[in-house]
């Protein structure tokens, strides 16, 4: 599609491609239109209007996210009439809100109030309606409140369409409109697998996940408690959003001097339990392999997939890996090796991770994962979370200074960097597998194939003489794709990676607001960049790691890993 | 005042004590058009509606030519046919009158329009409220299908319509054409993002033609007598007749088939025969609640697209509710915006939170406690809501609002409370 038009916009003549709408043309040509509804990844809905700009001929105004332009068309997006309209829109909008900015979450970031600072809105004239809900805390993870919904749809799009979960709908008409589960009912009483894409997608306070932070402080504050911190591969290339920093920055130093500040005894890194993954999982593959075990594998460090697959496909449980997530044994470790290599005792220390998730909050909190003996992670905070903790504490993320993860759970390889990105779970997984299968050094470490962000990929990787064909899938949707074709028995996969959220965890639902797939991207490819300069890029290379299996486990599979790194599912489909 | 049988300056031909059977309306005509349609090219019948000037009597006015000959070029594996017989409008009881007097000039009319069209499926989207025309047409299809005039191979022809009668959801909104669309899906019945038109992707995603009962039911005399007569009825602009709903203060209430050109004064004056003895004529109601409010004073124009269209007047679907002095024009339109209020599907932000707004502030008008700020912000409320919102619902909301501000504002001043004009507020 090369053909251009010719469009005249505030009177500029300019060439632009025709199948774009005046939004996007706007937005090439240096005006950003207003937008509460419309979403870079979304379909167009139109529903908001803030948009709506005059163009000759047309008897009323045009939302400009859902016309498309045409040769000869004349925009006018500043006339008084569009002024006037957009601003009176958004003080209609805010008569039906709550004017709770200073208190709101969403303070900060809030895209409802950033527009109405933009338009200078100074009075609000017309009559103040809101209606007081009930605010719908029932959720392990989520917090949803509807006073400050301003019905755009975005949650329920990415809800039904991203993740084809579907549970959030509109309801009612009118001034009863409501975005809920069905019927009103509460989120809990539903199947939601704390995603928390909703919250990415919400562009003000109206979902949000349960703030612990004060969890953390507290623990911090208290003498008696040993409070360490491991943080996911994806924070370290997203935080830095957090303080307004572009998009893919590597910030892992400053991450750790950032958590030492907050008062962390020890920083450790989740990386350091993804190689662990990665010695479990391709030692669950060979064996399942070896022994005609359930195909093709499904990998389980994604918590939201895993709600996933109980609610929705109980019927394929056997295909998940047992191992459990990064998260996971990083805790169940922590409160046994590190408390034995240190001498702290498993009761004195407190588990805090800096997760990219929501769902990792309700997998922390799961009955299963308490093996050592204790909670294996006392507390889930996602980015954001973190993000809250340090900017109260007045951190300058730029100008602090690089800092060095702990000993002995501090070190990683590229393998577990990947990690956070869709595909870097396969492509760790595969470089460790291949070694191990063949006794061969492996000379491209780089499987293209399984990375970037088409929602399914797949790839025939050759090992030892014997093709091994894998997938990856990432959003929910695409796991869906899979599911159904192993369930019709048309999936020929030995091993497939599926992560529950676009992108992979780099898009998490615990991510900075404003993660766009375009954000997504820089966020992959600054992981990729961090895995090619690393010295060690193999999972059964890194030294921390073997030393683990010397010191303590045994060896991959074996029955402390057994006991400590595994777990069960179950059928919880409504 | 009604129109004799077999007058040539009508397209209705019906009596109001007549309630037509089969044979009736074979003796007089019927399917003759039908037969001839069937034996013509598509693009030839296609030409003759285009000839006629035929425009959609649902509101909207699109030439339905266009629109025929749009789905006929659509790509598509199939293509259906829907007859809009929703008649939401508040006022307008001419489809009902249709369905229930003359069914099979309407099924004649969705036959024709399905063959040049090359749909071969279709739906009657009957309103929720309209047991009685539903059971009607439900008979009159059975009857057509046993006679050969609809189903399989019409008349020994290659052409075949399923035609099914789907109740619609009981909302006002359902009339509108994408929402419509979604409520035969099963779903919500809100409006969906044009375009798409319904005539490349409507029903389950293939071309559909959507036409009202009122349009369609014109077709079979467009093609029994011939696009030449039909231009000389009506004016040049205006071809045809219009169903003229007529009810409110004044003496024959009824359903009347008025020439295009006819002036809305003749309207009300000769086939309404005037307000009722001893009042006067106060304000005229034209289009339903989402049409215009129009003073005794522009009475003379005529029912006309263009000229309606300059006056800013909304024929819409034909309705004509006359207000005599006794009536209060701020309760008419309040009454309208709550109607509006309940029906709005909320969706959109200038139709929801302004009809809300709209609501609070005439409520405060009508007991004579607004000022003159109040009056400022329920125009430009007003204003958003008819230049901004996503569908005709909101857009029309906000008519006869617009013609109350324009040509009634003393009733609004006189509930202004204090009479100071207030500073401009910031
Ligand atoms: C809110 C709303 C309600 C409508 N209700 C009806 C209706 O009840 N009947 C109808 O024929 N058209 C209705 N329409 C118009 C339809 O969208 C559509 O334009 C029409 O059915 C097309 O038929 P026509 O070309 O024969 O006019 C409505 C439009 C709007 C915006
Ligand atoms: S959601 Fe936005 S506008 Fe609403 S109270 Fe919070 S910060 Fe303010
Ligand atoms: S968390 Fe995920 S599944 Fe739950 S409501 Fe939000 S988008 Fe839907
Ligand atoms: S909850 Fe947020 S995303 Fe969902 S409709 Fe309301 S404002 Fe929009
Ligand atoms: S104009 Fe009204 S009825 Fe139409 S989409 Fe908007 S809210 Fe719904």
């Amino acid at each position: 599609m090369n053909n251009n038009v010719e469009i005249t916009l505030n009177g500029n003549k300019i060439s632009v491609p025709a199948y774009i709408s005046i939004m996007e043309a706007a937005k090439r040509n240096g005006i950003n239109l207003p937008s509460l509804c419309h979403h870079p990844d979304q379909r167009v809905k139109a529903h908001c209007r803030v948009c709506v700009v005059e163009v000759e001929g047309r008897k009323n105004l045009v939302p400009s996210c859902s016309t498309q332009v045409a040769d000869g068309m004349v925009i006018k997006t500043n006339t008084a009439r569009v002024r006037e309209t957009v601003k009176t829109i958004v003080e209609l909008i805010l008569a039906d809100h709550p004017q709770e900015c200073l208190t709101c979450i969403r303070n900060g970031n809030c895209e409802l109030r950033q527009l109405s600072d933009k338009l200078g809105l100074t009075n609000i004239q017309a009559e103040p309606s809101v209606k007081r809900y009930p605010i719908d805390l029932s959720s392990s993870t989520l917090v949803r409140d509807n006073n400050k919904c301003i019905k755009c749809g975005r949650c329920a799009e990415v809800c039904h369409h991203v993740q084809e979960v579907g549970i959030l709908y509109s309801h009612n008409r009118s001034t009863e409109i409501c975005i809920s589960p069905e019927y009103g009912k509460k989120l809990s009483e539903v199947s939601c697998v704390h995603c928390g894409q909703c919250v990415l997608a919400c562009p003000v306070g109206a979902i949000y996940e349960k703030d612990e932070t004060s969890k953390v402080w507290d623990a911090i504050q208290d003498p008696e408690k040993h409070v360490i911190v491991q943080t996911a591969p994806s924070i370290r290339v997203s935080i830095a959003e957090e303080f307004g920093l572009p998009a893919g920055n590597v910030s892992t130093g400053k991450l750790v001097s950032a958590l030492r500040n907050l008062g962390f005894d020890k920083i450790f890194d989740t990386d350091f339990a993804a190689d662990v993954t990665i010695m479990e999982e391709g030692n669950e593959l060979l064996q399942r392999l070896k022994t005609g075990g359930t195909l093709p594998m499904l990998t389980s460090c994604s918590p939201g997939w895993i709600n996933y697959i109980e609610q929705y496909y109980p019927e394929l449980l056997a295909h998940v890996s047992s191992c459990k997530s990064p998260q996971q044994m990083f805790g169940a470790l922590a409160k046994t090796y590190y408390s034995k290599v240190s001498g702290i005792p498993a009761e004195k220390i407190f588990v805090v991770s800096i997760m990219p998730c929501t769902a990792k909050k309700y997998e922390a909190q799961r009955e299963e994962m308490r093996d050592s003996g204790f909670q294996d992670v006392d507390v889930a905070l996602t980015t954001r979370e973190l993000g809250r903790m340090l900017r109260s504490t007045g951190t300058d993320f730029s100008t602090l200074p690089e800092g060095q993860y702990d000993e002995p759970m501090g070190d990683s390889t590229g393998a577990a960097a990947i990690f956070g990105a869709t595909g870097g779970v396969m492509e760790a997984a595969l470089r460790t597998v291949y070694e191990v299968l063949t006794g061969e050094e492996l000379k491209k470490l780089e499987f293209e194939e399984v990375r970037g962000m088409e929602g399914v990929k797949s790839s025939t990787v050759d090992i030892a003489g014997s093709p091994v064909k894998v997938a990856v899938a990432h959003g929910l949707s695409n796991a869906k794709k899979i599911l159904e074709s192993i369930k019709s028995g048309k999936a020929d996969y030995t091993f497939i990676e599926v992560m529950c959220c676009p992108g992979g965890c780099i898009g998490g639902g615990g991510q900075p607001y404003g993660s766009t797939n375009a954000r997504r991207q820089e966020r992959i490819e600054a992981l990729y960049r961090l895995d090619k300069d690393m010295e060690l890029r193999k999972s059964h290379e890194n030294p921390a790691v073997k030393k683990l299996y010397d010191d303590f486990l045994g060896c991959p599979l074996g029955e402390t890993s057994h006991k400590l790194l595994h777990t069960h599912y179950s059928d919880r489909s409504a | 005042m009604n129109n004799s049988a077999q007058n040539d300056k009508y397209v209705f031909n019906f009596n109001f004590d007549e309630y037509l059977d089969i044979e009736t309306y074979k003796q007089r005509g019927g399917f003759s058009a039908l037969e001839s349609a069937l034996k013509e090219e598509q693009d030839n019948v296609i030409k003759k509606i285009k000839q006629s000037g035929l425009k959609g009597r649902g509101g909207a006015a699109f030439p339905s030519g266009i629109k025929l000959e749009m789905v006929n070029r659509a790509e598509g594996a199939e293509k259906y046919i829907i007859c809009n017989a929703d008649e939401g409008e508040p006022g307008t009881f001419k489809d009902r009158f249709i369905m229930t007097h003359i069914p099979y000039q309407l099924l004649e009319g969705i036959t024709i329009a399905a063959y040049a069209a090359g749909a071969e499926k279709g739906f009657l989207y009957i309103r929720h409220e309209y047991p009685k025309p539903r059971k009607r047409m439900e008979q009159a299809i059975k009857e057509l299908e046993e006679a050969g005039y609809l189903g399989k191979n019409i008349l020994g022809s290659n052409f075949s319509l399923e035609l099914q009668i789907f109740s619609g959801a009981g909302s006002y909104l359902c009339g509108e054409e994408t929402a419509l669309l979604a409520s035969i899906e099963g779903k919500k019945g809100r409006p969906q993002i044009k375009p798409p038109f319904p005539t490349q992707s409507g029903y389950k995603g293939f071309p559909t033609l959507i036409h009202n009962v009122e349009t369609l039911t014109n077709i079979p005399k467009i093609i029994e007598k011939g696009p030449e007569w039909y231009t000389s009825l009506g004016t040049d602009d205006s071809h045809g007749t219009k169903l003229i709903s007529l009810s409110g203060d004044v003496k024959n209430r009824g359903l009347y088939e008025v020439p295009f050109g006819t002036s809305f004064h003749e309207i009300i004056y000769e086939y309404g025969g005037g307000p009722l003895e001893g009042h006067t004529v106060k304000a005229v109601n034209i289009g339903g609640a989402s049409g215009v409010l129009v003073p005794p004073d522009r009475l003379h124009v005529s029912l006309e697209y263009g000229t309606c269209a300059e006056e800013e007047i909304t024929i819409g679907s034909g309705a004509v509710f006359v207000l005599d002095e006794r009536r209060d024009i701020l309760d008419n339109v309040h009454n309208r915006v709550r109607f509006f209020l309940h029906e709005s599907c909320g969706k959109c932000t200038p139709c929801r939170e302004g009809l809300r707004q709209a609501n609070i502030l005439l409520e405060r008008f009508r007991n004579a406690e607004a000022s003159y700020n109040d009056l400022e912000k329920l125009e430009r409320y007003t204003r958003v809501m008819q230049d901004a919102s996503f569908c005709g619902l909101g857009q029309a909301a906000g008519n006869s609002l617009k013609t109350s501000f324009h040509y009634y504002r003393d009733e609004y001043i006189s509930k202004i409370r204090n009479e100071e004009p207030a500073e401009v507020i910031a």
